[in-house]
């Protein structure tokens, strides 16, 4: 990762809910239009890591971060960061499909509406765009018009994923969005992220290995709150350097 | 200790005791559903039998009139009731929703919050005369007049807490990952809340609704010491006594020496439960086939 542009960077990063610490000194460099999976045991922080970088968890009133987030060298974690500006630059997809109660054309246009001037006419286009973007527009092209709820969860994930997308974000960070999916959805979806890459910078949180090592270029092993180790993915899955990641990728815990 | 070994055969106990738990608690159950089913078509059959004779055009038209002249109806009763209870809802709904909303997205479980949620609670247990009572106080007797506001208020003073706790409700089932959905896309708090969350939560804020005006569209006591009655059209709301179904069922069954005035409260009670089964199905119908 040496000649590629850091997008984000995290900085002695801690975590608390309540008096619980949940990070401990996290630092991370998450390299520009390029994937970073984010992979450990259950309840070693991956998720909570991830909901830093768009200051999501501050919807919880006990649940506080110290430390740095840079985002293009800007700490996101300053006060003065607009909120509904740093999540208009960092989108999220999360474990379970979360469409919004309304049609799947209007899911995707919301974004638009939110946060750009456009006339009619250019909310359709760019909602057939976010809709191919997310490789879906095929199947709900005829009916856009009826409800995302009524799509399969395959489908509303990447409903979900074109709602992000027409928001243009810089950052799209996906919190296990195929955990809640069937094996052959979750092939489309590691697809469309694959070709996502290009225009965005995607962190990915994981339970699962085999996708981490399909998909990533950058693996980060997790354990405990703690940032075991960050490299290529494939030099993590080959020949890691610490002992706990490789017990973890070779499947003697987790 | 030696622990048991796990090759011999455990003996069995009898499964006679817990097949007949199982065929008394069945039996319970049916009888239970009939005795609530039941009750119900007797009283609807009571009401049907009694007061379905005397409903014709006539009685759903014309106003009510002093026992002797011919001619009378429940017209003004029901436009009466339609604005009291109408009126109600307009008033009580609005900031419901808002102190619900405030309950579920915003207070939690913060001081002023359980404050709210307590004082809510006792409000729903609160007998309805003595919401009358409190309103005669503030309202009749201040302004010299019953009217069919004093009415209104006192509904709205009993459908407010059981709407804010609905909203609450019907709030807390939404899921927070959608919330979380909402806020990823740059929505600010409040336009999450009012163009997503409380979207989701639409049909149970809407049954919320139907089901508190139903509720409270047969309460008589409150209306006896507010609304009282009067058989004119109900154009004083605001300065006379109002003429509404619940009250005339009560004066004309119970005060009157009358058998057609007895018939007239049947026909008027068969009226209002009428409206309230159809209230009740329409609200499960709006929402039946719909996925949202």
């Amino acid at each position: 990762m040496n000649n590629q542009r850091i997008k984000i960077s995290a900085r002695n990063l801690n975590f608390y809910y309540g008096d619980h610490q949940a990070l401990f000194e996290n630092n991370l460099e998450i390299p520009a239009n390029s994937i970073t999976a984010v992979i450990g045991p259950s309840g070693c922080g991956k998720s909570t890591h991830l909901r830093i970088y768009n200051r999501i968890f501050e919807l919880y009133r006990n649940q506080r971060a110290t430390g740095e987030v840079l985002l293009d060298g800007k700490n996101i974690l300053d006060p003065d960061v607009d909120l509904l500006k740093l999540r208009r630059r960092v989108g999220m997809i999360f474990q379970k499909p979360t469409p919004f109660p309304m049609s799947i054309f209007d899911n995707v246009a919301y974004p638009l509406r939110l946060h750009y001037n456009l006339s009619r006419s250019e909310i359709a286009d760019r909602v057939e765009q976010a809709l191919q973007g997310a490789s879906i527009w095929d199947e709900v092209k005829d009916k856009l018009k009826s409800s995302g709820l009524a799509l399969s969860g395959g489908q509303q994930q990447r409903l979900c994923i074109a709602r992000a997308l027409a928001a243009e974000p810089e950052v799209l960070l996906m919190d296990e969005p195929t955990s809640a999916i069937d094996p052959v959805a979750t092939l489309k979806i590691e697809e469309l992220v694959l070709e996502l890459k290009s225009r965005f910078t995607i962190v990915i949180v994981t339970h699962n290995m085999q996708q981490a090592s399909r998909i990533s270029d950058f693996t980060s092993f997790f354990y405990k709150g703690q940032i075991i180790e960050t490299g290529p993915t494939a030099q993590i899955f080959t020949a890691p350097a610490n002992k706990k990641t490789e017990e973890y990728i070779t499947g003697r815990f987790g | 200790m030696t622990p048991t070994s796990l090759n011999t055969q455990a003996p069995f106990r009898p499964l006679f005791w817990r097949k007949t738990q199982d065929v008394l608690l069945g039996l319970f159950s049916l009888i239970s559903i009939i005795i609530a089913v039941g009750g119900m078509g007797w009283i609807l059959w009571t009401v049907l039998s009694h007061g379905a004779h005397v409903i014709d055009w006539q009685f759903l038209t014309a106003p009510s009139k002093p026992y002797g002249e011919i001619g009378a109806g429940i017209a003004n009763a029901l436009l009466g009731t339609l604005a009291i209870t109408g009126a109600a809802t307009l008033i009580s709904v609005p900031p419901a929703i808002a102190a619900g909303i405030y309950l579920a997205e915003f207070g939690k479980q913060s001081r002023l919050a359980n404050v709210l949620r307590f004082s809510a609670n006792v409000m729903m247990g609160l007998p309805s005369i003595i919401v009358g009572l409190f309103v005669y106080v503030i309202i009749v007797i201040p302004t010299g007049n019953f009217s069919g506001f004093a009415g209104t208020v006192a509904l709205a003073v009993i459908m407010f807490p059981v709407m804010m706790r609905t909203t609450e409700d019907m709030l807390a089932m939404v899921p927070d990952t959608l919330r979380e959905s909402a806020l990823a896309l740059g929505m600010s708090r409040c336009r999450a809340t009012l163009s997503i969350v409380a979207r989701a939560a639409r049909n149970g804020l809407v049954t919320g609704v139907l089901l508190s005006l139903a509720r409270v569209s047969g309460e008589t006591a409150p209306l006896l010491f507010t609304a009282m009655f009067a058989d004119t059209w109900p154009t004083g709301y605001f300065t006379k006594p109002t003429a509404n179904l619940p009250v005339l069922i009560s004066e004309y069954t119970m005060n009157s020496p009358f058998e057609e005035m007895h018939a007239a409260g049947w026909g008027a009670a068969l009226v209002i439960a009428g409206l309230i089964l159809a209230l009740n199905i329409a609200t499960r119908c709006i929402f039946r086939d719909r996925k949202h």
